[in-house]
């Protein structure tokens, strides 16, 4: 290509452009994980008051189930890991490597998400619910946000393991991967936070 | 992404694949190494908490720095701050943010903590 003069330069131009609008998305993408880092942290704040006003109902002590919390996270941060090994296939040119690995990321986060669903359901079942005291309310809206948010990527992992199936290793599928796994380990990174100040501090 | 930062040395971008000389993004010794560390950031507060008696603000100390520093690793090994064109903006955004989040999460504290007037 660098041989035929003419056709090669106009062909780099092109492809630069294309270039610089996917690097553009990924950037946008990032300003958007910056606005839900924003948005966790009033969540935050606001569970980090409001952790004692327990209105004489349970406290997260007599609540919080830490195996299980001890299991989510290391679901989560294996998922983590696995989706870094698929950007890695994705990066080798292996379109099954990349599949099998979102799909290990994808059963690691349902088993997440189900973890996380029987953990509500107990508590709410012992009397627990929104509505019990200022501390549930903040507790649930920040815990749920946080499984809302992995849900979403979940339904979105899958969407893309079809895309990929039918249009294979393109760059834009290839940004759409980089754009997710970004997602994923930011997820992950939250809920190192969650485990910390939610439930570590919550058993103290 | 990553493959424009050497534009001289091949021409075109995306092809550049297969090669596996993509040390931009990332290899499987840094994500390996990036995991391994952050499993052992997790079982440190972990222990910390349900384990060792370190006493009330040691514990507080330990088990947040854990957190910071396992933060730092998804954000280093995991989500790349430091590679491909947009790293230094990337940062930038970043720093906005943890202000942001500093002020809110320790504003709300310290405002609830002394708020003694109210009562």
């Amino acid at each position: 290509m660098a041989a035929t003069h003419t056709h090669g330069a106009h062909h780099e131009h092109a492809d630069h452009g294309h270039h610089d609008q996917e690097g553009l998305k990924m950037f946008g993408f990032w300003l958007f994980l910056i606005t839900d880092v924003i948005m966790f942290a009033t969540l935050f704040a606001t569970y980090v008051v409001l952790r004692n006003n327990t209105a004489g109902g349970p406290t997260g002590e007599e609540l919080f189930n830490i195996p299980i919390v001890i299991a989510s996270t290391f679901i989560l941060l294996t998922s983590s890991f696995t989706s870094g090994l698929a950007v890695l296939s994705m990066q080798q040119g292996r379109l099954k490597g990349l599949i099998g690995w979102l799909a290990v990321t994808a059963v690691l986060g349902a088993a997440f998400i189900g973890l996380e669903l029987y953990e509500f359901v107990h508590m709410v079942h012992e009397g627990a619910t929104l509505q019990t005291s200022a501390f549930l309310s903040a507790f649930f809206t920040l815990v749920g946000a946080h499984g809302l948010h992995v849900t979403i990527g979940l339904v979105w992992m899958i969407g893309l393991m079809l895309q990929l199936r039918r249009r294979g290793i393109t760059p834009v599928t290839e940004r759409k991967v980089n754009v997710l796994s970004l997602y994923w380990h930011f997820l992950d990174a939250v809920w190192i936070f969650l485990f910390t100040v939610v439930y570590l501090m919550g058993v103290m | 992404m990553a493959t424009h930062n050497k534009p001289a040395a091949n021409g075109h971008g995306h092809e550049a694949h297969g090669a596996g000389t993509h040390g931009n993004h990332g290899s499987l010794k840094s994500y390996v190494i990036g995991f391994v560390l952050s499993i052992v950031l997790t079982i440190i507060p972990l222990v910390a908490v349900l384990g060792a008696d370190l006493g009330r603000t040691t514990t507080m100390v330990v088990i947040l720095a854990a957190a910071v520093l396992q933060f730092a690793i998804q954000l280093l090994f995991f989500m790349h701050l430091r590679e491909g064109e947009n790293a230094r903006w990337n940062l930038m955004s970043l720093l906005l943010g943890v202000v942001i989040l500093v002020t809110v999460v320790g504003g709300s504290i310290w405002i609830m903590t002394y708020n003694t007037v109210a009562h």
